[in-house]
């Protein structure tokens, strides 16, 4: 029929209800979905209240200029009124250098200073593969840098020991042909030990008496703060990956002497505290060695912390290695590869990537731990240099300052380790799932 | 006929040590013994030789003379005439209370910031989150410092709770007072909690407490056959009898009448009239300080487990749950967590190994653990450096693997079953 109606345009669309759109919408969705929901978000915000209530004004009301704790208060109430609470910052300005670098000579501190600079390039091309390679070069002499600049002496200790290294990697190359990969790593290793314990030390002397260069020596007692920290934890994270890769190898290989010999050693530090290790370096090192030899305490604590932090490595790579799937390894084989290259052509790399997350997370517990040097009287940043700070007249009393300072710095370098890791992570995913 | 020969017969070279495949695994092997045997050679002799010096040959007696150290919290019977050999038993017993007590309420802990944290509420999950990655990126002995610290240096005194009688006619309130309802004091002398009392308890205080244990074993074995049988009902009818308040009364009335025959009461502590607080049990503020701190630090830990637990049941085996028809209650428990506890366990468990020996850190806030008493004041006092290190780790060493032998029994009992 013809008096049919029918609709020629359509019917603008309404707007949602008003809980179903913008503020409302995210409000109900996410903060007051239901009874129980409200429930936890009414007893979260009274949470948040009674702790911001209390910290916000004692933050606003800080004081950053004053000489002691007794000025700190009184510009804080004259401030902010009786009975008003302030944090007193100004404590950590007068300290700063305390923290950062204990007593290490106040002159010096350019050098400290130098060494981490050079430390942020040479670990660049490590972290960031857009980084020119070159760099690498740097990265590698970087010990032998770093530990002229921080302990100073003779310009000569330091060549001489890398050149230890020259002569492993020259045996090697040399023997290579001639009796293999395994023996010729034996005796590079062999080459280099026998440099070091036989020819490092007089050649260094006789170098350093006809050609004296070097720098004012600092000794380790000097050392402290996140100098002290950094230095612990740089030099046990990049000795202990490599030590515990082998460890994990090991502890993989089809050798029974060497495979017993890892997991004893990886039970063991595993099974005790590590506060029990740093004391043995620093009461127990001197009756196992010579008498008379008498090395120092940060490489002592630097050698068991590196050993600690091995074993649990060496236990996350292994569960990376027992990840992979044994079409790989079998493979590896089928194309006539040796062990060794076996190893680094195809296992550990996808090996280590599965494993990433647990080896960086070994390394920040490993920083962390950094702290529990000062049972052995060194003078790390969080126990060391705040009693120090605490038993300071014009700061007694003073109590939550220098814990929330060095918390904080600890968490920014923890918290960015954890954030490149899941950097790391997503560059090197390689399904596409 | 074609003759097949045998294999030529290689004589065996020297040279074959190294080239060999099949003997080049010998010859690695005895050189790395060797080498390892020499250095355990050397670092021994160096050690006897470093003792003989100090004219302090190897030995164990110390552990059998007078300790003369007081310790602040006992388990056992000690005093300071006690051996050196007991004082490590007292340590020893207070790691074990400390990690046993920590493990429990970091697990307690741990599973409901776990579960919040994936919870749709933004703002439950952003707080979560925050303490997850504060505790996690910052040292535990920071956190043991800052607990212990104003425990001990800004807790009132026990006699600032005093209440006088001038003070009650001229109603000033005492200086500091007491919390959770009057029932627990923080002092800077130690945390004053109730203990038990039993106006009509056993001569022996053993006999009551095996009493107790006695009736709640029963308990729990009348509760088990009691769903016992609710499962044989249901799967005999398909209609399960309710057992709900069968069960509570069987749980708690035989406990409750057993509690109240033996006049069962609790002793909460009184405000000091002259110095100390009367009753009550005195709980050391180190240990205090010490559970919270490897608590909240340990629970941030459990709490990551137990999420990435959760998160890694698939999403379908909720769903499929659904659609049998099971409710959201017995999809948790049937379906998602005994798959998600095999996950969950091995990590939980080395986070309990940890915890166990995180406990040493007790030295920042002077706990009396096994390192407190074998490893610090009574190796400084006989100078056995050797043999209480020694020892001390030894026992560490045994307790770790004691608990993670358990954990492989644990982990091939769940392990997927596979043809």
């Amino acid at each position: 029929m013809s008096d049919a109606f029918f609709r020629t345009e359509m019917t603008p669309p309404k707007a949602p209800p008003i809980t179903e759109r913008g503020v409302v919408k995210w409000l109900r969705e996410n903060l007051f979905a239901g009874p129980y929901n409200t429930i936890l978000t009414l007893v979260a915000l009274y949470v948040l209240y009674l702790f911001l209530s209390s910290v916000i004004p004692w933050l606003l009301n800080g004081v950053w200029n004053a000489n002691s704790l007794q000025e700190c208060r009184e510009i804080v109430t004259a401030s902010a009124g009786e009975g008003a609470t302030g944090a007193c910052w100004a404590m950590i300005r007068e300290r700063w250098n305390q923290f950062l670098f204990g007593l290490y000579p106040q002159d010096l501190y350019w050098r400290p200073a130098v060494a981490l600079g050079l430390l942020l390039v040479a670990i660049a091309p490590v972290l960031f593969p857009k980084v020119p390679r070159q760099l690498f070069w740097l990265t590698l002499f970087y010990p032998a840098i770093a530990f002229f600049l921080l302990w100073g002496g003779s310009i000569w200790t330091p060549i001489v020991a890398m050149m230890g290294f020259g002569v492993m990697a020259l045996a090697y190359r040399l023997l290579v042909p001639l009796s293999g990969v395994t023996v010729a790593a034996m005796l590079g290793v062999l080459a280099a030990v026998l440099w070091w314990l036989f020819i490092d030390a007089p050649l260094a002397e006789a170098l350093s008496a006809a050609l004296p260069v070097g720098l004012q020596s600092v000794g380790s007692d000097q050392f402290g703060g996140f100098l002290l920290a950094l230095v612990i934890g740089v030099t046990a994270i990049s000795f202990s990956l490599p030590l515990g890769i082998l460890l994990a190898l090991g502890r993989q290989s089809d050798l029974p002497v060497v495979k017993m010999l890892c997991v004893g050693f990886i039970e063991f530090i595993r099974g005790v505290p590590l506060i029990t290790l740093i004391f043995t370096a620093a009461l127990l090192l001197g009756y196992f060695l010579p008498r008379g030899t008498n090395f120092d305490t940060i490489l002592r604590v630097i050698i068991l912390v590196t050993f600690f932090a091995a074993a649990y490595l060496a236990e996350v790579i292994r569960g990376g290695l027992a990840a992979l799937p044994r079409g790989q390894y079998e493979a590896a084989d089928a194309l006539g590869l040796d062990y060794w290259r076996a190893q680094r052509l195809i296992i550990l790399p996808q090996a280590l990537k599965i494993s990433i997350p647990g080896i960086v997370s070994t390394f920040i517990g490993l920083f962390k731990d950094t702290t529990l040097v000062s049972f052995v009287a060194l003078l790390d940043p969080l126990r060391g240099v705040t009693s120090v700070v605490r038993a300071d007249l014009n700061w007694k009393g003073i109590y939550w300052e220098p814990y929330i300072f060095v918390g904080a710095i600890f968490f920014v370098i923890c918290f960015g380790m954890s954030r490149y890791s899941m950097y790391l992570e997503k560059k090197l995913k390689t399904d596409h799932r | 006929m074609t003759m097949i020969n045998a294999a030529p017969r290689d004589d065996f070279r020297l040279s074959m040590l190294i080239y060999d495949t099949r003997y080049r695994a010998i010859t690695i092997q005895l050189f790395v013994l060797a080498l390892v045997l020499a250095a355990i050679w050397w670092l021994g002799s160096n050690l006897q030789a470093n003792l003989e010096a100090k004219g302090r040959p190897l030995s164990f007696e110390f552990l059998w003379s007078r300790a003369g150290y007081d310790i602040g919290q006992t388990f056992i019977p000690y005093t300071s005439d006690s051996t050196h050999f007991r004082a490590m038993l007292v340590g020893l017993l207070n790691t074990l209370v400390l990690a046993l007590l920590g493990c429990f309420f970091a697990t307690i802990i741990g599973v409901i910031v776990g579960v919040l944290r994936l919870s749709k509420n933004w703002l439950v999950a952003l707080l979560t989150s925050i303490y997850v990655e504060i505790f996690r990126n910052i040292p535990l002995l920071l956190w043991i410092l800052v607990i212990f610290v104003p425990l001990y240096e800004m807790t009132p005194a026990p006699n600032a709770f005093k209440v006088t009688d001038e003070m009650i006619a001229s109603g000033t309130e005492p200086a500091a007072s007491m919390i959770l309802g009057g029932t627990v004091a923080v002092t800077n002398r130690g945390t004053y909690i109730p203990g038990f009392l039993f106006d009509r308890g056993f001569e022996a205080g053993w006999m009551t407490a095996l009493a107790i244990f006695l009736v709640i074993g029963g308990s729990l074995a009348a509760h088990l056959t009691l769903t016992a049988r609710a499962r044989r009902v249901q799967e005999a009818t398909g209609v399960r009898p309710t057992t709900w308040w069968k069960s509570l009364i069987v749980l708690f009335a035989p406990l409750a009448l057993l509690l109240w025959s033996l006049g069962f009461h609790l002793d909460i502590p009184q405000p000091p009239t002259r110095f100390n607080f009367e009753g009550g049990v005195v709980v050391q503020n180190p240990f205090v300080a010490m559970l919270i701190a490897l608590s909240l630090y340990t629970g941030a830990f459990i709490a990551e487990i137990v999420r990435a637990g959760i998160q890694s049941v698939s999403r379908g085996q909720t769903e499929a749950a659904f659609a049998l028809g099971l409710r959201p209650n017995r999809t948790m428990n049937l379906v998602i967590l005994p798959q998600a506890l095999r996950v969950i366990i091995p990590p939980l468990i080395s986070q309990f190994l940890n915890l166990t020996k995180n406990t040493s850190l007790g030295i920042a806030a002077s706990y009396a653990d096994l390192r407190g008493t074998l490893g610090g004041v009574t190796l400084n006092q006989t100078g056995r450096e050797v043999e209480a290190m020694l020892l001390m780790m030894l026992i560490y060493l045994s307790i770790s693997l004691i608990i993670s032998s358990l954990m492989n029994v644990y982990n091939r009992s769940v392990q997927l079953k596979e043809r």
